[in-house]
């Protein structure tokens, strides 16, 4: 083999950093959409790469259901400011006030309701771009998506009707009102983003790793415990979400695999406590990543109908 | 996972046919062998089993993943599929063979390896199998494999197999593309030579489809001849308190083809104006020398006006550079394409306007011969077609240049993407003592 060779996270790599700096260079107000879940740790070391020495062009969005694991809010705003970037925080919570979104009655994930959250801040901020760490191999929907994906004014995807890519040609223009997701993790695995993780010995929020949590049983997964509810002057957020009388509480030795918020994450019964184990564990896995989410389980397309609708 | 001594390879392909040829059966059948299903994708498929599939398990619900393929039981737009083995690692985009087979295939295999025409030996060479090997040729794809499927339909008859192999290479030399070409009996539906080699075609004795993609070579599919280097971003920190920072001026992009080196003397195009090479800088520190594709950040030794869409050249092997262009399109638009209108030009990062100024032949697809005097093209056809920019256009034959002999029409007002479009050489050449002043 010769020595001008790239193995396959570095081809990943190259094609993704071409793909943000096509994005710095198109559009007028992209962002960066970080959750402080690995797939996004990963894009932020990819802006680092493609951006630097420079500032990173773009301010970084996050959309909060009101339900998250306080180990990731803390990591995401740690990491924001190491980065000196701009982190824009929208919420649930804040829709609801301001009329943008009702809640679903008899609906305790908020999962849905980050669509009108996630529009809503595209038109505040006028953003053209929202850069998102979806990968193509985590469902079937997102599997025929493009890296540049457009939407319309209502942030709708079309599957029937996408723009061609061909070679690294990507066509980013736009109308009025229109958008553009751009994801660079298009054709990476949840294998390549923990091998990019460990080869550039990136940060993760500890709760990818093996600890000791109250869980219990529903809907085939081991949902954990909520936070206790203390401010007893507001409604408790996890109503409905705490485990009942009939699901016995067990303290396991778990780790996420995927992380959405506390109500829509399954824990899995892992030792794993290094990346190297996590790699391992992955490798041997016999169930796919979105296994572990409540989310995507609601029927066959419940991807596919949201993002028709506007998800990430 | 054990830690691999040889950097693991990136095999890109994709897999193109007619309708029931059997394509997503054959990515279905491609996962399920080598073990890269898991369990609950196992459980949904056999749930919809139950369900449409009368009890038989569907391969290919594996890759149809849309809603509204899974009711009419067809694929509509390119899907990509990863797995991997200890050798390799696969990309796999399934590019549906119907209406828009042209975009969908356009898609699917511009940036492939290498391409799987799928031939289902009962039906034998139709139109879409040439259309295919046609447009896998005109992409410039270098690696072919003709899968001739539903043998066990035709009673693993090799003279069925010969017969297919001898009409496909009879037309194969007009093409000249393809470094090599394979042929594969298959039973995709069953597995038969996918994964595991058949038992009921001992008069086959090439590998099987999986052995092959694990092992045709395709380390030289990069060209590393001749330096491109389209600018893409223009890096200034602009950082007041930092004097070094403050003044950094670098050209980020990705290395289109060659080699570029510190030291090496350079040529900026269109303005012609030379330099030289000062810092290859990264992200994970400066280096002596980088390689297509890979992407950086070049620091040169003068302060030149350069920005997003010039071209850094090496002074060997210079590319041309003209407003007026020939090239062959793919057309993929519903409204077709007529002499005389105006679209944006996409070419490496540079976006002009351009406008049609002769459609020369359409290709006709059964003799693959260039027919001329069309007065437009529809959508599936491809043409010989000639461009004028409104600004130079720095470029390749795509023959020798995948990523500076191409270009995208995107239609102004909707902003569709209507075109793919592969360059002719250029006639004349930038002269290595072009604008030799400026510096």
């Amino acid at each position: 083999m010769s020595s001008y060779h790239l193995d396959h996270l570095q081809y990943l790599e190259t094609e993704a950093i071409h793909i943000m700096r096509e994005v710095a260079a198109e559009f007028e107000r992209p962002a960066i959409l970080f959750s402080g879940g690995k797939d996004s740790i990963c894009i932020l070391r990819l802006a680092e790469k493609a951006f630097r020495p420079a500032e990173i062009p773009m301010p970084f969005l996050n959309v909060e259901t009101g339900h998250e694991f306080p180990e990731l809010i803390e990591f995401r705003d740690r990491r924001a400011k190491q980065l000196g970037a701009k982190l824009i925080v929208r919420t649930v919570d804040e829709a609801f006030a301001k009329g943008l979104a009702t809640p679903t009655p008899g609906q305790i994930s908020r999962n849905q309701l980050q669509i009108p959250v996630l529009l809503g801040a595209i038109e505040e901020f006028r953003f053209d771009c929202c850069i998102g760490g979806a990968r193509r191999d985590e469902e079937k929907a997102r599997a025929k998506e493009r890296f540049f994906s457009f939407r319309d004014a209502f942030g709708q995807w079309d599957p029937k009707n996408q723009r061609p890519e061909i070679w690294n040609l990507y066509n980013a223009r736009l109308n009025q009102g229109e958008n553009m997701r751009v994801f660079p993790l298009s054709n990476w695995t949840e294998m390549d983003v923990w091998e990019y993780i460990q080869r550039e010995k990136l940060e993760v929020p500890n709760i990818y790793f093996s600890h000791t949590r109250e869980c219990f049983r529903r809907g085939g997964q081991w949902l954990p415990v909520p936070p206790p509810h203390t401010d007893t002057t507001k409604p408790d957020p996890y109503a409905g979400a705490r485990p009942s009388a009939k699901e016995p509480i067990k303290s396991m030795v778990c780790r996420v695999r995927t992380i959405a918020d506390m109500i829509s994450t399954g824990m899995i019964e892992s030792p794993a406590d290094t990346v190297s184990d996590i790699i391992r564990e992955v490798a041997a896995a016999r169930v796919t990543e979105r296994g572990t989410r409540a989310d995507d389980k609601a029927s066959e397309a419940a991807m596919e109908d949201r993002k028709k609708a506007g998800y990430f | 996972m054990p830690h691999t001594q040889h950097p693991i390879e990136l095999l890109r392909f994709n897999t193109c046919g007619s309708v029931d040829d059997g394509k997503s059966t054959l990515i279905g059948r491609l996962l399920y062998d080598s073990k890269s299903i898991m369990e609950d994708q196992l459980e949904a498929l056999e749930r919809s089993a139950d369900i449409t599939g009368g009890g038989q398990i569907n391969l290919a619900n594996l890759t149809d993943g849309l809603r509204a393929e899974r009711e009419q039981g067809i694929t509509i737009d390119v899907a990509y599929r990863y797995f991997a083995t200890p050798r390799r690692k696969f990309i796999v985009a399934d590019t549906p063979g119907h209406v828009q087979y042209t975009r969908n295939m356009v898609t699917g295999a511009s940036t492939a390896n290498l391409s799987i025409v799928l031939v289902d030996a009962r039906q034998g060479v139709i139109e879409q199998t040439r259309r295919h090997t046609y447009l896998a040729a005109l992409l410039g794809i270098p690696h072919l494999v003709i899968a001739v499927n539903k043998m066990d339909l035709v009673d693993w008859s090799e003279d069925r197999f010969t017969e297919i192999r001898d009409e496909i290479e009879g037309f194969l030399p007009k093409l000249d593309a393809f470094k090599d070409v394979k042929f594969i009996p298959m039973s995709a539906l069953n597995g038969d030579n996918v994964v595991d080699v058949s038992q009921h075609t001992p008069w086959y004795c090439g590998p099987t489809l999986l052995g092959h993609l694990e092992t045709v070579h395709i380390a030289s599919d990069w060209n590393l001849s001749g330096l491109r280097f389209p600018v893409q971003w223009v890096n200034r920190p602009n950082n007041p308190t930092d004097k070094e920072l403050h003044d950094f001026r670098g050209l980020s992009g990705q290395i289109a083809s060659g080699i570029v080196k510190v030291g090496q003397k350079i040529m900026v195009l269109p303005s012609g104006m030379k330099s030289t090479v000062k810092d290859i800088w990264t992200f994970d520190g400066s280096i002596k020398e980088a390689f297509c594709p890979q992407s950086v950040t070049l620091v040169l030794e003068h302060d030149l006006d350069i920005s997003r869409g010039d071209m850094l050249v090496g002074l060997d092997h210079l590319p041309g550079m003209s407003n007026e262009l020939r090239g062959r399109v793919c057309w993929m638009n519903l409204r077709p394409l007529q002499p005389g209108r105006k679209y944006f030009l996409k070419h490496a990062t540079q976006t002009v306007q351009a406008i049609v100024t002769n459609l020369d032949t359409r290709i006709n697809i059964e003799t693959l011969d260039p027919e001329p005097g069309p007065t437009e093209l529809a959508v599936n056809d491809i043409g010989e077609i000639r461009l004028r920019t409104a600004k130079p256009v720095v470029f390749d034959g795509y023959g020798n240049n995948r990523l500076t002999g191409s270009f995208i029409l995107i239609e102004q007002g909707t902003n569709a993407t209507v075109a793919a479009g592969m360059l002719y050489p250029p006639t004349e050449l930038v002269k290595p003592e072009y604008n030799d002043f400026a510096i």
